[in-house]
């Protein structure tokens, strides 16, 4: 080996070691945080903590099908039993009779710290007549039945107002007990998780406890019944697995297809083994780079990221393969330059990405320039020193030849190319409307079908998804407490005129102390409250020595500590506390979801009438959309990658300029591109497709990969150069196929972030290549045929 | 049939029971029959709750109207007003601006307290039996039914529904309870629209 060889070899050896090792300990990860902001806006951040933390990330709703009403029933409560004891869970719900029980009991229990009914008017003579004839009234009612064991506890009926202030509760159907979906054949438990939704791997453990759960709940059926009952897990953490095990087992599987079939490919051109596993050299060594460049970068690698790596496998063959084909004495010299500037103008193009707020874009740029990059000089520097001394692959100069002469009577057929504008610019012209999609679920991996089943299930359970909230900031607990409190108050005429369904908040089961204190102080004295009490069940058919046990419940409720969050624990109100009350780097917020009157949306009079009542007050809270809030990000980024699409391709035009010093041939190297981006836009939206961020990228690439075609071309009718034009055309042909094999795998995946990518760049690289060989010149006649070598 | 013949036909009907000789005893599906033939009521009522706890019993009065067959509401006027109606299986209960819809599937243990005034003046034997044993006495003059729950969870609270009636028409509720309290609903005049 000579020196220059034994230098470039150690060197490659020992950065490929290092970016191995780079590789090997850096982080993968899968969950949404590709798609969330890396500076956002205060709004943003509520949205952010939402999507990461909040309460609706960590729900996971279990459907129990199969059997009859009562073996789901059965099951239903053993999987509910199993699963309360399960530190991982904060909250199980099933509507069953011991989940129910708990809640109750805090609520009977604290009732006078918790219900807005109790001031000191309450507790006088008149005040006391006019609550116990109400619960009395109640008693009378069928459901007076089960106020009857309370009466004497609780004349004044401060679990009823409890329960009434709660509001108007969408309790899901019953069925043998349990909760059921709302036509019966599905028993539903609601099961929140203690672990955040960010937190994919304890997401995957608490989907797995509840399948064991589930299979020994099973198993305390006779036998035969086991079999039909099934379990289906639905909500953001069942979706947040399963789209890892999605994008895992696809990036695996589109990887391999790829390489396999572009393995084929390279394989029949060659007809030579050591061609094919040297040409794959610097593919490897780029995909290593680039993953080493995103782990240094960012710290962690997105699981999408790995995915556009197919790309790179796309582009970076195509160095080999035009070193091997295109081969002569001086390579170095007449086709490295070409491909040098083609790898620049993709390194610009991707460099466009870079400053993108969408994380996945920045990972995908910063991972196809350092891939490119490596692929490149590991093709430049290193691979010819490895290139065994009798090296040949198969002879393509006949192949060559024959397509030199399909380029020729392809030429004369050029005209046809003025019909591409024409067709694309009236199609995307018919549909201007709805080019674009600006919503953030058309990059979920969720099938529809999956998303209507948990759409369905939500509004069986009445926890369908919260689209407003209102956030109130505050630095400490005690005050996040006290703004909630005022602003539900506030809130309530709004609920009562029924101009929106309800609000929720923390402050409903953990009132701030200084309301619990003031409650308190409205309790008299045993003696006064005697003395009442005789006075107030005048014209009453009850006696004051019957509701003795009340007189003990005030006496110990004014001597009873305040409610704390520990207080909480094992109800279901624990949780939801958790949920509403968070804690974050600035103090805390109160976050209060607002309900529609019916399932749906608030009107936009019901959204401006709780905006004027929020901003009235002087809270510092906001009404939060969080459906338009997602979206709104989304929009964001999707002008953004136009702006940043547009800045790559001037980029490109500059670098172009500059190198080619010449507008006529700039021009003529864009022009097949163009027309290529524009077929396919105008394709896609043909096919019904909406445009997403994806789709937009993979215009880009398709003017990054087809700027090398395009450069061949011009080179070669330029006529600068000594290399034989006929084999330039096969290198290029099995580039492109190489290319699109890559990409039309990817544009399979079922998930939408990479065959948007793949439906883009797959029919663009192919007609980047076809419109440059239609609009290229023939080569003068002096560097024409002949000059084969 | 108007609501003035449909009166009409019912005084006849009264008329002729009072004159007849008390008949053998009724089958439940004479009864069942009689009472199903009736399209529509609407009565006063008062209502007495006897509770151990309370050293008088509980008084309250209001209007109940049925339309057959699934349709009963009963509007309680006084000692405060408050509407429960069962229609179509779904019971709505409204007291204040308070608002409770529930349906019966879901809430078996309201069943004593409505559906079975509402499964007897329908005549609906099927959802009597579905959710009582159904005893009966007396004759078609002078007729009582026996609804003891089946449902162990409704049969832990109400002991047993006393429905007694002349003819068509029922004259008083009576619900046990398990604990011994009581309650009993007496059908005063006809409302006159």
């Amino acid at each position: 080996m000579t020196r220059p060889a034994l230098a470039a070899t150690v060197a490659f050896i020992g950065l490929a070691a290092a970016a191995a090792l780079l590789a090997a300990r850096t982080h993968y990860t899968t969950d949404l945080s590709a798609f969330l902001p890396r500076t956002p806006s205060a709004s943003q951040r509520v949205l952010i903590e939402q999507l990461r933390e909040g309460p609706a990330a960590r729900l996971i709703i279990a459907a129990l099908g199969g059997g009859d009403a009562a073996t789901r029933a059965h099951v239903s409560a053993a999987l509910a039993q199993g699963l309360r004891t399960d530190p991982r869970f904060a909250a199980v719900s099933n509507g069953d009779a011991p989940g129910l029980q708990a809640d109750r009991e805090f609520l009977f229990r604290h009732r006078y710290l918790l219900s807005e009914a109790v001031t000191p008017q309450r507790f006088t003579a008149s005040g006391l007549h006019e609550a116990i004839a109400g619960s009395l009234a109640a008693l009378a009612a069928p459901e007076g039945l089960l106020l009857k064991e309370l009466f004497v506890q609780d004349p004044t009926g401060e679990l009823l107002a409890i329960v009434d202030a709660l509001g108007p509760e969408r309790a899901p159907r019953t069925n043998a007990g349990v909760w059921s979906s709302r036509d019966g054949t599905l028993a539903l438990l609601v099961l929140q998780t203690r672990a955040a939704g960010a937190d994919t791997d304890a997401q995957q453990a608490a989907c797995e406890a509840v399948r064991q759960a589930f299979a020994r709940a099973r198993d305390t059926l006779p036998a035969a019944q086991r079999s039909a009952l099934t379990l289906r897990l639905t909500g953001p953490p069942v979706f947040a697995v399963d789209a890892r095990v999605l994008i895992k087992h696809e990036v695996m599987r589109l990887s391999m297809l790829g390489a396999v079939l572009i393995t084929v490919l390279l394989l029949f051109v060659y007809r030579s083994l050591p061609a094919l596993l040297l040409g794959l050299v610097p593919v490897a060594s780029g995909a290593l780079a680039g993953i080493a460049a995103v782990a240094l970068g960012f710290g962690a690698v997105h699981g999408i990221t790995l995915g556009f790596g197919v790309t790179l496998i796309g582009e970076a063959v195509d160095y080999s393969i035009y070193l091997f084909v295109q081969r002569g004495p001086d390579w170095r010299h007449t086709v490295w330059p070409t491909i040098r500037l083609g790898v620049l103008t993709s390194i610009v193009g991707f460099a466009a990405l870079l400053p993108s707020d969408f994380q996945g874009l920045a990972q995908l740029g910063l991972y196809s320039i350092a891939g490119l990059t490596a692929a490149a000089l590991v093709t430049r520097f290193v691979l010819p020193h490895w290139l065994p001394a009798g090296f040949a692959i198969r002879d393509l100069r006949a192949a060559g030849a024959a397509l030199q002469q399909a380029l020729a009577r392809l030429r004369t057929a050029r005209v046809l190319l003025w019909g591409v504008p024409l067709l694309a610019g009236t199609v995307l012209y018919l549909h201007r409307g709805a080019l674009l999609n600006h919503e953030l679920a058309a990059l979920s991996p969720v099938s529809v079908p999956d998303q209507e089943f948990d759409e369905r299930l939500r509004a069986d359970l009445g926890a369908a998804d919260v689209r407003y909230m209102v956030v109130a900031p505050a630095p400490t607990r005690e005050a996040a407490l006290s703004a909630a409190q005022s602003l539900t108050a506030r809130l309530a005429p709004l609920v009562e005129s029924g101009v929106i369904g309800g609000v929720e908040a923390a402050s409903r089961y953990l009132p701030s102390a200084a309301t619990q204190r003031a409650r308190q102080e409205s309790l008299p004295e045993r003696a006064v409250l005697e003395e009442r009490l005789r006075a107030a069940v005048e014209g009453l058919p009850v006696s004051p020595e019957r509701l003795q046990p009340f007189v003990e419940a005030i006496a110990a409720a004014r001597a009873a500590p305040l409610l704390t969050r520990a207080d909480l624990e094992g109800t279901s109100f624990a949780a939801v506390t958790d949920a509403l009350l968070v804690q974050d780097a600035r103090g805390f917020s109160a976050l209060l979801p607002v309900a529609a009157v019916a399932s749906g949306d608030l009107t936009e009079g019901a959204v401006a009438a709780v905006r004027r009542v929020v901003t009235a007050g002087s809270e510092s809270a906001v009404l939060l959309n969080l459906k338009g809030e997602t979206d709104q990000l989304y929009s964001s980024y999707l002008a953004q990658a136009i702006r940043l699409s547009l800045a790559g391709f001037a980029a490109i035009v500059v670098l172009l300029g500059i190198t080619l010093r010449s507008a006529a041939r700039v021009a003529r190297v864009l022009t097949p591109l163009a027309l290529a981006v524009v077929a396919v836009a105008g394709l896609l939206v043909a096919a019904g497709a909406t445009l997403t961020i994806l789709h937009l990228i993979g215009m880009l690439l398709i003017v990054a990969v087809g700027s090398n075609y395009a450069l061949f071309f011009d080179r070669s009718s330029a006529g600068d150069d000594g290399t034989p034009v006929a084999l330039t055309l096969v290198s290029l042909l099995v580039a492109n196929l190489a290319t699109v094999l890559a990409f039309g795998v990817l544009a399979f995946s079922r998930v939408p972030v990479l065959s948007d990518l793949g439906a883009t760049v797959a029919p663009g690289a192919a007609l980047a290549l076809f419109f440059c060989a239609l609009l290229s010149q023939p080569p003068p006649p002096a560097a024409s045929a002949g000059r084969v070598a | 049939m108007s609501r003035r013949a449909a009166l009409a036909a019912v005084c006849v009907l009264l008329a002729n029971a009072a004159a007849a000789d008390a008949p053998a005893d009724p089958t439940l599906d004479e009864l069942l029959n009689l009472l199903a033939a009736r399209r529509h009521g609407h009565v006063t009522f008062t209502e007495a709750h006897e509770m151990a706890m309370l050293k008088e019993p509980l008084q309250s009065s209001g209007e109940l109207s049925y339309d057959a067959p699934d349709r009963l509401e009963k509007r309680t006027l006084k000692p405060r007003p408050e509407v429960l109606l069962l229609e179509h299986g779904v019971l709505t209960m409204q007291r204040g601006h308070r608002q409770h819809v529930v349906t019966l599937a879901d809430t078996p243990q309201l069943v004593p307290f409505v559906e079975s005034i509402r499964a007897t003046l329908a005549g609906d034997r099927a959802a009597l039996e579905h959710y009582f044993t159904v005893g009966c006495d007396g004759n078609l003059a002078h007729w009582t039914l026996h609804l003891v729950p089946k449902e162990a969870s409704v049969a832990r609270s109400v002991q047993e529904v006393r429905i007694s009636g002349e003819r068509d028409a029922i004259r008083e509720v009576e619900i046990r309870q398990s604990d011994g309290d009581r309650s009993r609903l007496t059908i005063g005049p006809e409302v006159t629209p």
